[in-house]
């Protein structure tokens, strides 16, 4: 069933400001989504309601604050087909990519072996690799991406068999947009005997994720991008692989026992949960797994696919406008970017936003994806539960008068 | 949309002194990483003011065509002059850009800063 746009809207306060003297369009949920009035109504409840400190204290308000903590990682692992004690709460995508490439780092690395990338990854799933491969003295080789946007499956066979100790690669690309087919790619790792850490920032808030179904070992993503706070984002691993994995940050609240001169380590998750977690924000994102659960993620996607399609179809009549990634709007995750012939995305975003409408500009943290792409920076348009196709069109005669006053 | 003034479109669409100098005074190049405009100034002297200047480049409307005012007003200037060259007046000068934007319209200034700064080459 088709999900009530109108009656989302009401929920986000933050679509009833302006934007100069013009409405705020915003299209740029890639970045960041905003906040329904329950999630911004949950963190504030808890700090009116609930707070103290997790973990640590023999009070009732203590162990109340703990609860809800710990309902919010079971919510979060019911959304993702997982078990409770896989999910470790993170501060977001990079903080878990970080934790994910420096534990696999010192479990599973050593000279002589490889860490496979791709090309169209977000620096976050990039340069932690880079850094753990170097200090492990491995090697990093990076699937290319083909001219249609997606990953080049025959190199990707070819690097794993040389001797690819682990893969990490997006779900979706968030400039390309492009979905990849983990299911296939992460056989094709677990028969080369390598792990696979999925950098799932773009797809969890959008659409159906099951862990199992994906077949991945690793998955990361951020609160702050599904309705949630900042400061919170998750990183899923297999029960098996987290036992295995040592901790990343060490303190307090991970430890098992401690002595001068040594200490041993908590069970997953709380080995991965060194000092006080953000619990208020754990409490908003479980609010807001329950806002996208209410809502069905296969509705939310259906919707993105929507609007994406009426996206794709506007800007592809437009001959002075060059699109990138895939060209099926089913293959793709809810965003768009492209290019103005002759025309910089600065001064794009910048004439857009005199129109209250929010894209992005510049290189979206993918740096050797826009060199791979040979432009400077694009254009990136993205969408949520809250954008409409009204909005979407506005978008587009937004754009002819940019073009008609640059070009 | 009200687009960009009027000086900004004009040395967009026309820039002044684009190019090279074959013997440069002076030379910088100054880049905003975030957003990859990068702007190269160059600077000829006879009797302690400026007598040729080129600019060239890449990047979005407002970076080029800053740059292509400020060879407009460098021209014919003595170097204490051109350190006074300030950012209000300069951007005064350019017409309304945004905050977000002033990154870009300072591009060509902070060029002809790092120019004076650095010294003969
Ligand atoms: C694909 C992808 N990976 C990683 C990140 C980093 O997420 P965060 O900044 O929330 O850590 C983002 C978002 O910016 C992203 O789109």
């Amino acid at each position: 069933m088709a999900i009530d746009v109108q009656g989302i809207r009401r929920d986000f306060p933050i679509l009833e400001r302006r934007a100069g003297e013009k409405p705020l369009l915003y299209l740029d949920s890639a970045a960041t989504s905003h906040k329904p009035a329950p999630v911004i109504e949950a963190v504030a409840s808890f700090y009116r309601e609930s707070n103290a400190n997790v973990h640590r204290a023999l009070y009732r308000l203590a162990a109340e604050a703990t609860e809800l903590y710990e309902a919010a990682r079971g919510k979060v692992a019911t959304l993702l087909g997982a078990r409770s004690e896989e999910i470790v709460f993170v501060r977001g995508t990079t903080e878990a990519l970080n934790l994910a490439a420096h534990t696999v780092g010192e479990a599973r690395l050593g000279a002589g072996d490889t860490v496979v990338v791709t090309e169209m990854e977000h620096h976050a799933n990039l340069v932690p690799w880079q850094q753990t491969a170097r200090r492990h003295g491995a090697r990093l080789e990076a699937v290319p991406v083909t001219d249609s946007g997606e990953l080049g499956l025959s190199a990707y066979e070819r690097l794993l068999s040389s001797g690819a100790k682990v893969v990490a690669l997006a779900h979706a690309s968030n400039l390309l947009g492009t979905i990849n087919p983990i299911p296939e790619l992460a056989q094709a790792a677990h028969r080369a005997g390598a792990l696979l850490v999925v950098d799932a920032a773009q797809t969890v808030p959008h659409m159906p994720v099951s862990v199992r179904e994906l077949g991945a070992d690793m998955l990361a993503f951020s609160g702050h991008k599904m309705l949630g706070p900042t400061g919170i984002g998750v990183l899923w691993a297999r029960g098996d692989l987290l036992e295995e994995l040592p901790p990343f940050m060490t303190g307090g609240e991970m430890i098992g026992e401690v002595w001068l001169d040594k200490a041993t380590w908590a069970d997953p998750p709380r080995r991965f949960e060194a000092g006080t977690p953000p619990f208020a924000q754990a409490v908003g994102l479980g609010v807001a797994v329950d806002y996208l659960a209410e809502l069905g993620l296969v509705d939310v996607r259906a919707h993105d696919v929507e609007l994406v399609e009426r996206v794709l179809e506007g800007l592809s009549r437009r001959e002075h406008v060059t699109v990138y990634g895939p060209r099926e709007p089913s293959a793709r995750a809810g965003l768009v970017s492209f290019n103005v012939a002759g025309v910089h995305p600065h001064d794009v975003a910048t004439l857009l936003d005199q129109e209250g409408i929010a894209i992005r500009a510049g290189h979206h943290c993918a740096q050797p994806l826009v060199r791979r792409l040979g432009v400077p920076a694009t254009c990136r348009a993205s969408f949520y539960v809250y954008n409409t196709t009204e909005e979407v069109d506005a978008f587009l005669w937004a754009l002819d008068e940019a073009w008609r006053l640059l070009k | 949309m009200k687009g960009y003034g009027e000086v900004i479109l004009e040395h967009w669409r026309r820039p002044r002194n684009r190019g090279r100098l074959r013997a440069p005074d002076r030379e910088a190049v100054q880049a905003n990483p975030l957003c990859g405009d990068v702007v190269r100034l160059q600077l000829f002297f006879e009797d302690g003011c400026v007598r040729d200047v080129r600019f060239d480049g890449e990047g979005c409307a407002i970076s080029q065509a800053a740059a292509s005012l400020l060879t407009e007003k460098v021209k014919g200037k003595a170097t204490a002059q051109l350190a006074e060259l300030g950012e209000r007046e300069f951007l005064g000068e350019l017409g309304e850009v945004t905050a977000t934007r002033a990154g870009c319209a300072l591009l060509a200034l902070w060029a002809l800063q790092r120019a004076l700064k650095e010294g003969p080459r």
